[in-house]
């Protein structure tokens, strides 16, 4: 709940040209570019297409928002945002597959998400009745990249091994990796059509398969924009259980980077050991809510139920699996063979992190400091005793990713301990605080801190109902960074960088 | 080297199922049931009761013994909504075996295939796994699921499960798979990969569509633009998993239960909604 997220609109700059120039002011003014998405609206029977950009500024979130009329062909353009920042790349290229406008002097504008027939309409997120026809061809992969013994290599769309279908057209003369295009389209299940038309109670099911690995930390940060818009408390009880939910998310993601780093750097029983725990983590979960991915917990408002077993019980448990987690990476950083990977692998300068606006551990590893729950506290985040501050490291290869992992990991069992302790002396009994959301048009913006980073949803509603929703996944933010560290990396550092970032892919497909 | 000893810390980890009852497979909610102590149902409860579902899992049956609610957990996504709306009728139900060879058969309280039917795709399953030897390939591939799918499908590679202890393996090349593990709904761009890997597979092939995405589309899968409604359209399936996402053990019992080695403890288990 944070005042500011409430706005009956987005703040509306009529003239495309000068929206472009007070978002480059701002970012350059030190505002983080958060996102940007289209959305279908019809204005004295024009079919035109209102364009809003979010910025971050402290503990702030706003949407700045354009709107885009036809040309005399029936095209939407609007002058593109990339060329003065440069973190609207792929949202401008996502914004073009969904809703149909062309950012004019995009540096490249292939399809990101969708690939749609030839003539087809786009699927227009916002628009009433649309009709689209999703083209199962795959476009040809483009060379960037050419000199002699260049050749490009396809990685995926299946991957070897049990992975989130994604492809990496890797260029490369053999051994290392100058160049790559990353195509998440293969996995486009039209998640911002499936928000439309639901009821504010429905949408929070959608949120909870956007990505499906952070399904809390995308319940909640659907909740907060709704309750922003109703205006409503959420009961003391239910922040706290928000919180256990949202860090054991938190350890059970990082577990799986530290599991899939202790797997490429082939140590087995390390592997086994992070897999062990990761599952110990799940079934902690599962014990309080009855699902291993916390699903089914959070709706607008507060949470459905209270904690299915008894919060002293699941603490205990809790602190003795932290003890053993930890005593692992210890031994993990100190394993030769495991740190040499980590080390200089896979380099994300701060100077990029700051211009790519990074997120989560990627960002943190690379002198980032910007944590929601720190910045934007929303929830029980206000009623624990927070550490002074998150975890930040500056060197940005593997290595300082994974040591801001390690050290959530520690922050994450420690909250949630603290908020489990807590809510085992609460007399409270309110789980759940009636949700009214108003008629005619809102709009609001939640946010939440998932394991991979700030999680941004925008909602508009009209009469009580989803008109459009920007579920913006961290994942589909930083892995547009994701080719920009390969600097001196060969194939064989893949596995680690991919890990590393600990990304979802269904997130980044949308 | 000090992993070694870590790795003997603790013990064995490993859960002894399916040779002796495991208790989180036995407690393991995987399913939600039609309660078999229901009382009468009204038309409008039976209407009220569709609405509150939110993938159309729940239907009725109406005949001469009145109106019977059904629930097809191969479109269920386990929100609980119709349990914490009529508890009088649905019920979590624990026990992870909820897999099943017939499409029909996952409707509980609904007609599955006459006896012969089913004996008929038991025949049929059991023609194409009988000279698979004690070594056993899963290729997966992921046609559009949430990621969760993903995370419960590598669990079973954990020492908690090890399936790699019953002679089942992980294997990036098609070319040496015998079954198709498949999660997510089919999207538009994984038809053709799919096809794909499905081809490059010696046959027989065993497919087994893994999590309600996979089944039916679930909810993502429902009327959206990216077609999706279950990997049934794409190919012939033999096994389906209900839950979203399965469980490791659900995967487990699936992947017994298509290439025929569940132990007859197991399988002569009584299980709601699967008559397989």
């Amino acid at each position: 709940m944070n005042a500011d997220a409430v706005h009956a609109a987005p703040v509306r700059i009529a003239e495309p040209a000068s929206w472009r120039q007070e978002v480059a002011d701002r970012v350059a003014a030190g505002e983080r570019f958060a996102g940007l998405y289209g959305r279908a609206e019809i204005r004295d029977d024009i079919h035109g297409c209102a364009v809003t950009a979010l910025l971050v500024c402290g503990s702030a979130v706003c949407a700045l928002e354009t709107w885009i009329a036809p040309d005399d062909a029936g095209e939407l353009h609007y002058p593109s945002l990339t060329a003065l920042v440069p973190a609207a790349f792929w949202y401008e290229r996502a914004a073009h597959d969904l809703s149909g406008v062309i950012p004019d002097g995009h540096p490249r504008l292939d399809p990101l998400l969708l690939v749609v027939d030839e003539g087809a309409e786009r699927p227009r997120p916002g628009h009433r009745d649309p009709t689209t026809s999703v083209s199962g061809a795959t476009p040809p992969g483009s060379a960037d990249v050419h000199g002699r013994g260049m050749f490009t290599i396809p990685l995926g769309p299946v991957r070897s091994g049990v992975f989130e279908s994604v492809e990496f057209l890797i260029e490369t003369r053999g051994e290392d990796i100058p160049h790559m295009n990353i195509r998440p389209h293969y996995k486009h299940r039209g998640i911002a059509k499936q928000f439309e038309g639901r009821t504010t109670d429905d949408g929070v099911l959608i949120a909870e398969r956007v990505e499906g690995i952070a399904s809390v930390a995308h319940a909640l940060a659907y909740a907060h924009a709704v309750e922003a818009i109703a205006g409503v408390r959420v009961p003391s009880r239910a922040r706290l259980i928000r919180v256990v939910h949202a860090e054991l998310e938190r350890i059970a993601n990082h577990l799986d980077v530290a599991m899939r780093l202790a797997d490429a750097a082939g140590l087995a029983v390390a592997s086994s050991r992070f897999g062990w725990h990761k599952e110990a983590t799940m079934r902690l979960v599962d014990a309080l809510c009855g699902n291993r991915f916390g699903r089914g917990v959070i709706v607008p408002g507060g949470v459905a139920h209270g904690p299915l077993a008894h919060p002293a019980t699941v603490a205990s448990e809790l602190r003795e699996l932290h003890g053993r987690i930890r005593a692992d990476l210890i031994l993990a950083m100190k394993t030769p063979s495991f740190i040499d990977r980590l080390r200089t692998t896979g380099i994300l300068t701060p100077e990029r992190a700051v211009a790519w606006a990074a997120l989560g551990p990627v960002g943190r590893g690379s002198g980032i400091a910007d944590d929601c729950r720190w910045s934007r506290p929303t929830d029980g985040y206000a009623d624990v005793t927070m550490p002074p501050s998150q975890p930040v490291r500056t060197a940005g290869d593997v290595m300082a990713r994974a040591n801001v992992r390690w050290d959530e990991i520690d922050q994450s069992a420690v909250l949630a301990v603290e908020a489990l302790h807590a809510l085992g002396a609460m007399q409270s009994p309110d789980l759940l605080t009636p949700v009214d959301v108003p008629t005619g048009d809102a709009f609001g913006l939640g946010w939440a801190e998932a394991p991979q980073g700030e999680v941004l949803y925008a909602v508009h509603l009209r009469d009580g109902r989803i008109e459009r929703c920007l579920a913006r996944s961290p994942s589909l933010h930083n892995l547009a960074i994701f080719h920009d560290v390969f600097a001196g990396d060969v194939f064989t550092d893949f596995a680690f960088i991919e890990a590393s970032f600990g990304l979802g892919y269904a997130g980044a497909a949308m | 080297m000090p992993w070694v000893p870590r790795g003997l810390r603790d013990g064995k980890l490993t859960t002894g199922w399916p040779r002796r009852p495991d208790a989180y497979f036995d407690e393991f909610a995987a399913g939600v049931t039609v309660r078999h102590d229901a009382p009468p149902m009204s038309h409008a409860e039976a209407d009220a009761a569709a609405r509150v579902c939110p993938t159309g899992a729940i239907g009725h049956v109406d005949d001469d013994d009145g109106v019977r609610p059904t629930l097809d957990r191969g479109a269920c996504i386990l929100c609980g909504r119709c349990v914490a709306a009529f508890p009088q009728f649905f019920a979590r139900e624990s026990g992870a075996a909820t897999a099943g060879i017939d499409r029909r058969a996952l409707v509980v309280g609904g007609s599955s295939g006459t006896p012969e039917e089913l004996a008929g795709l038991r025949e049929a399953l059991a023609a194409k796994v009988k000279h698979l030897g004690r070594s056993v390939h899963i290729r997966h591939v992921d046609a559009g699921s949430d990621g969760s799918d993903e995370w419960e499908v590598q669990a079973l590679a954990n020492p908690v499960y090890d399936l790699h202890r019953l002679g089942v393996f992980f294997t990036a090349s098609p070319r040496h798979a015998d079954i198709l593990l498949v999660t997510g709904i089919g999207t538009a761009g994984m038809v053709e990969p799919l096809r794909r890997t499905r081809e490059a597979m010696p046959d027989p092939v065993v497919v087994i569509a893994t999590g309600t995405d996979a089944v039916s589309g679930g909810l993502i899968g429902r009327g959206g633009y990216t077609s999706g409604h279950g990997i049934g359209e794409l190919l012939d399936v033999d096994v389906w998993v209900p839950g979203a996402p399965a469980s490791p053990f659900t995967l487990m019992h699936a992947i017994l239960l298509a290439i025929g080695r569940l132990p007859a403890r197991v399988a002569a288990e009584p299980r709601g909604g699967d008559a397989a």
